[in-house]
């Protein structure tokens, strides 16, 4: 491709040439995306989750509280479409209502870890030396630390619930985002164009928000989108165990563990909550996986 | 000579499917390579030669379809054949000589290995004297001690040395025919000289044929019996070096004549302003490295020695080395970059040497760099308006109104249309966004410009026109430049003074009359006659 | 190569004390009243006990000491192989952990074995595999292992192996049968990263320049593929089961939980439910001293992987 000797007339009003916006971009980008099926189906399975977390009541008109003892441990039918627990509650209403807890507590849980290791890992890649190796230490002391033995420590702690279960995930999620955030700043940071910037008089904060931090995005984001659905999975694990919110709460964790009693003669008890919770989780894989191979 | 010839290419065609989209890598091609013959294939990227190589050895990637014609080789149709007949033919048959030697040897396995490996699937099995025969090969390709180098991983040999290696494992089959993948891109040129030399030399003594695949027009003059060459997949001229040099028939072939700059010094007639003061000088500069302690090994690395040079207001000084001869340290260090370890620079006669950031930002405006690769020196998220207006806004130069019509001239001035101010990098080829880049440079109104390697990743045509466009401008604005190349033929079309560097010391030092007429030293002689082109053009 | 040597042996203890450390003040220091824990911990109420009581009771278990004091000397003890006294079974917390140990030791040991041969070998399966349907399904399994939560794979793999089969035990400690279903389960989210990131390394290393190299020699697919891709693809493998060992040690607790076995992940299941503070601070201790000394050995057996890598002091 050779360049056009001719010069175009300014005829055209000087705002003519900037006309694609960065939402404009966005949305060209994301178009051929949602034409594929895999795609959009994962779409459609997160959004199903992030709307029963928000506004369940939209997608079940049961209460997730009423028990029915003649109903119970009914198996999957019209009536029921997950069926009955051992207190005739319906379980896909259960379903829609965990969602709530159990996507709060993930979101708080990434968004712990994304305050927490964002900041560390810039600080740490952009300050360099002796700062990168002391927070570098705290990093590999948190990582020794397994993550759901940490998340009981603090639960040991703090007692038991859906805050500190969140709480304690996230802290385990944070050296994942140091390291990431780090070796992505730490790449930028020595590409031509940013050296261009501070031979064109950039300022480092100038630097820092207008190049490195939009260039390291990417991995950071697929790695959030990713660490979600590890939240979710670490804070149904600790509801599980006993840990998380009370009964009657419905947490998928508690679902399943509830549902253990009975898993020879009701098994869709325990196995539907978690098919759902599996389908949500790889979904979120699927739509970070998508991302990681279409990088704006 | 033999009736049948080795390689027999009938009206080939072979496509590439990406994306939807299908494009034509090779079309109706036809050629043919005798037993023992040096045929060069000349051509700019997109020209297909990359893919008539893969297509040779039946190494065509997956998406790619030879949609007609024959490829023979040795009397089987390789476009045809199956898998196990053309596995046959590689290493036997026809040996490669890949292009880039720093990463074309696995890094996990010794030396001596990945030729054994070779010499192991000529024979069939293993045999016993294979040990020696690769000691053996390892001397042939002129590495010294063989039994060390046998032992030594890939990332423990410099970059000759490791095409070398390659040279030994495509031997190793005793093949009849061996490509040579861009002999001479990644290498040093006194390197690629000696080595090139050597191959030629091996490949005269066994007999076998070389195809090399070039875009060096100079390289393939020099050391082929014939030259074909290629433009988007089409061969578009044949004939013997002198003759296509002399007399080429395609116009095409005659704009590659005009771009390359061995063939065409368009040496301008500049002249120099007498009693004009130095706009950037260097004086007694020299910079050392301290290294991690090592026993046994001195600690300290001379990357510079006593580096004196100057630039004139609206000259251009060159300054030429290989890898390691210290030329990107003496930028960085103008640039104030680096600080050196002895002596001073002086930016219009005011010393600046061990300026802080803040000090130096001044001078920003008046000294600016042009990087050396085109593809990373823009910020992909940046449109081009953003790139170009970049240095203005960090300085507060201009706002607005004022702003987009600073981007317009800039823009015009490198001889870009307009609406590509909304583009992206990635919508543009290599010579635009380098072109980008010298607007983004310019945009501050700078009286000095340092350029590194500019043009050395764009191909040939695209190298001319940059050249061009910098000739003009400083026609134009009266910039001074400093120019770091390992490219003699782009120095000698370029510059007004030359200043060569050898492992951190000035060897030779003039005007460009004066260096490349009566060079004093040793090594710049060796420099101007390893320039690929030279015979054929002399 | 031995000041390399001694100084990761240095960073690996600075390390462990360091996670010593955090666990120790988030158990002792984020609750509210550490006392009342640990004597609701030992089935007393605070409520009920006398001042003197409970100013005899602070004293026994060490908390009246300053905060600094009271970390030093357990620190002290734990060096000398004290870990302490569990509150809620008033037995040493070292004798709990030895009779524990052994069974997820042996549960672990298999995970990682069965984890390390079924990602690797999926990954080489996949990597190998020309047919597009076939490959592009077996791509999408790793994802899907480390979508599934342990513990209800676990479930499924009883509901399935043991009731509907009957081929395994469900629950239970003894003999090798009541092993493999539990192995399994810890040993698939470890088996899915394993695969995935060898996947990822045979489809970046099999556009490197050096193995149209291998191939111009005349090899076939699958030489190219054992000699030259898996070397250089799975180099990243050896590090990933360093980090993986924190994951078995979590994937543990569940797993262990719903096969009822007697290891000391139950055992810190059951810690945290009685909150029982000085079984909580050993577990995590052990186990963050079992990730540091797997990592250090990681670190250590890399040049032989890599040669590129060198431990001794480099000159660029």
């Amino acid at each position: 491709m050779t360049s056009d000797t001719h010069v175009l007339p300014n005829a055209a009003p000087a705002v003519a040439w900037k006309r694609r916006t960065r939402l404009q971009r966005f949305a060209q980008v994301l178009t051929p995306l949602l034409a594929r099926p895999g795609f959009a189906l994962a779409l459609l399975v997160v959004l199903f989750a992030l709307v029963a977390a928000v506004v369940p009541h939209w997608l079940t008109s049961f209460d997730p509280y009423a028990t029915s003892p003649a109903a119970k441990l009914t198996g999957p039918g019209a009536a029921h479409w997950f069926g009955t627990d051992e207190l005739g509650r319906d379980l896909y209403t259960r379903v829609v209502y965990g969602a709530s807890l159990s996507v709060q507590a993930a979101l708080l849980a990434v968004g712990i870890a994304l305050a927490g290791g964002l900041g560390l890992g810039v600080l740490a890649g952009f300050a360099g030396g002796r700062i990168d190796a002391l927070i570098m230490r705290v990093v590999d002391v948190l990582l020794a630390l397994p993550g759901l033995l940490l998340a009981l420590a603090i639960v040991t702690a703090i007692g038991f619930g859906t805050v500190p279960v969140a709480i304690a995930v996230g802290v385990g999620i944070i050296p994942g985002f140091a390291r990431t955030t780090r070796a992505e700043v730490l790449r930028v940071k020595t590409l031509p164009y940013v050296e261009a910037a501070r031979l064109g008089g950039a300022s480092w904060r100038r630097t820092l928000l207008r190049h490195i931090l939009p260039n390291a995005w990417g991995p950071v984001a697929v790695l959030a989108t990713l660490d979600f659905g590890a939240a979710i999975l670490a804070t149904a694990g600790l509801s599980f165990l006993g840990f998380g919110a009370a009964p009657p709460a419905a947490e998928w964790g508690t679902l399943i563990a509830n549902g253990r009693h009975f898993l020879i003669t009701a098994p869709w008890v325990s196995l539907l909550p978690g098919l759902f919770v599996v389908a949500v989780v790889f979904s979120l894989n699927h739509l970070a996986r998508t991302f990681e191979e279409n990088p704006r | 000579m033999s009736e049948h010839p080795l390689i027999a290419v009938r009206d080939l065609s072979v496509s590439y499917q990406a994306g939807g989209h299908v494009t034509q890598a090779v079309k109706c091609l036809s050629f043919s390579l005798a037993q023992g013959e040096t045929v060069a294939i000349v051509g700019e990227s997109g020209s297909g030669k990359s893919t008539l190589a893969n297509a040779l050895l039946g190494l065509l990637p997956g998406n790619a379809q030879v949609e007609s014609g024959q490829l023979w080789v040795e009397g089987v149709d390789v476009a045809r054949a199956s898998e196990k007949q053309n596995r046959r033919l590689r290493g036997r048959t026809i040996g490669l000589v890949p292009q880039d030697p720093m990463v074309s040897l696995n890094p996990t396995l010794r030396v001596g290995q990945q030729i054994g490996e070779a010499l192991v699937l000529a024979h069939g099995r293993r045999y016993r004297s294979l040990d020696a025969d690769v000691l053996a090969l390892l001397a042939q390709v002129g590495l010294d001690n063989p039994a060390l180098r046998a032992r030594q991983y890939p990332h423990e040999l410099s970059g000759g040395m490791r095409q070398r290696v390659l040279i030994a494992i495509a031997l190793a089959g005793n093949p009849r025919l061996i490509i040579a993948d861009e002999p001479t891109s990644a290498l040093d040129v006194t390197v690629q000289r000696k080595i090139l030399d050597h191959l030629q030399r091996l490949v005269a003594e066994r007999g076998i044929s070389l195809l090399i695949i070039t875009h060096d027009l100079g390289v393939a003059t020099d050391r082929a019996d014939r030259l074909l060459v290629m433009k988007q997949g089409e061969l578009v001229e044949q004939g013997p070096p002198r003759q296509v040099v002399e007399a080429p028939q395609h116009p095409y072939t005659r704009a590659l004549l005009d771009a390359a700059p061995a063939f065409n010094c368009h040496r301008r007639a500049r002249v120099l302003a007498p009693g004009a003061q130095p706009i950037l000088s260097l004086e007694g500069v020299g910079k050392t490295f301290e290294l991690p302690k090592v026993k046994g090994q001195d600690n300290r690395f001379v990357a510079l020695h006593d580096l004196n040079l100057q630039v004139h207001p609206g000259q251009t000084l060159a300054i030429v080395g290989e890898s390691g001869s210290g030329k990107s340290t003496a930028l960085r260090i103008a640039l104030g970059l680096e600080a050196p370890s002895q002596g001073r620079i002086l930016f219009d006669q005011v010393d600046v040497t061990g300026y802080g950031w803040r000090a130096f930002r001044p001078l920003r405006r008046r000294m600016q760099l042009v990087q050396q690769n085109p593809f990373a020196a823009l910020d992909p998220r940046f449109t081009v308006f953003d790139s170009i207006v970049e240095p203005l806004v960090s300085f507060g130069v201009h706002q607005g109104p004022a702003l987009e019509q600073a981007a317009r001239e800039l823009i015009a001035r490198v001889h870009l249309p307009v609406s590509y101010l909304d583009r992206l990098p990635r919508e543009l080829s290599g010579g635009q966004r380098q072109r980008v880049a010298i607007a983004r440079a310019l945009a501050l109104q700078p009286e000095l410009l340092l350029l590194d390697e500019p043009v050395s990743a764009l191909d040939v045509s695209v190298q001319a026109q940059i050249l061009a466009l910098l000739d003009e401008l400083q026609c134009e604005l009266g910039i001074a430049y400093v120019l770091v190349s390992h490219d003699l033929a782009v120095v000698a079309s370029m510059a007004d003074h030359v200043l060569v560097l050898r492992q951190g010391q000035v060897v030779e030092q003039g005007t460009v009359d004066a260096v490349f007429a009566r060079p004093t030293s040793e090594y710049t002689r060796e420099l101007i006659a390893a320039i690929p082109g030279n015979k054929a053009a002399a | 190569m031995n000041r390399y040597l001694i100084g990761r042996i240095g960073q690996a203890l600075l390390v462990l004390w360091g996670a010593y450390t955090i666990t120790y003040f988030i158990l002792y220091l984020l609750p509210g009243d550490t006392l009342a824990i640990m004597l609701s911990a030992s089935g007393m109420e605070a409520d009920g006990l006398s001042p003197e009581d409970l100013a005899k009771a602070r004293a026994y278990y060490g908390l009246d000491k300053g905060l600094f004091e009271q970390y030093f000397d357990l620190l002290w003890r734990a060096l000398h192989g004290d870990l302490g006294q569990s509150l809620s079974l008033n037995r040493p917390v070292t004798a709990l952990l030895a009779e524990r140990l052994p069974q997820t030791l042996s549960l672990a040991g298999l995970a990682i074995v069965l984890s390390l041969l079924g990602g690797i070998g999926l990954a080489y399966l996949t990597a190998y595999l020309q047919w597009r349907p076939l490959k592009v399904a077996l791509s999408r399994l790793p994802s899907l292992g480390f979508s599934v939560p342990v513990f209800w794979m676990g479930l499924l793999l009883i509901q399935v192996f043991a009731f509907g089969l009957g081929w395994f035990p469900a629950t239970g400690s003894q003999g090798f049968v009541s092993l493999v279903l539990p192995a399994v389960t810890l040993a698939i989210p470890s088996a899915a990263v394993y695969a995935q990131v060898l996947l990822r390394g045979f489809q970046g290393v099999w556009h490197e320049p050096y193995i149209t190299t291998a191939f111009a020699k005349g090899l076939s697919r699958a030489q190219v593929q054992a000699r030259h891709a898996l070397r250089n693809a799975a180099l990243p493998i050896l590090t990933l089961v360093g980090l993986q060992v924190g994951n078995t040690v979590s994937g543990a607790v569940l797993v262990e939980t719903i096969f009822s076995r007697n290891g000391v992940g139950r055992l810190a299941q059951e810690a945290v439910l009685r909150q029982d503070i000085p079984v909580v601070l050993a577990i995590v201790a052990v186990s963050a001293a079992a990730f540091v000394l797997v990592n250090l050995i990681v670190d250590l057996l890399y040049p032989y992987l890599d040669p590129r890598i060198t431990h001794a002091t480099k000159v660029t």
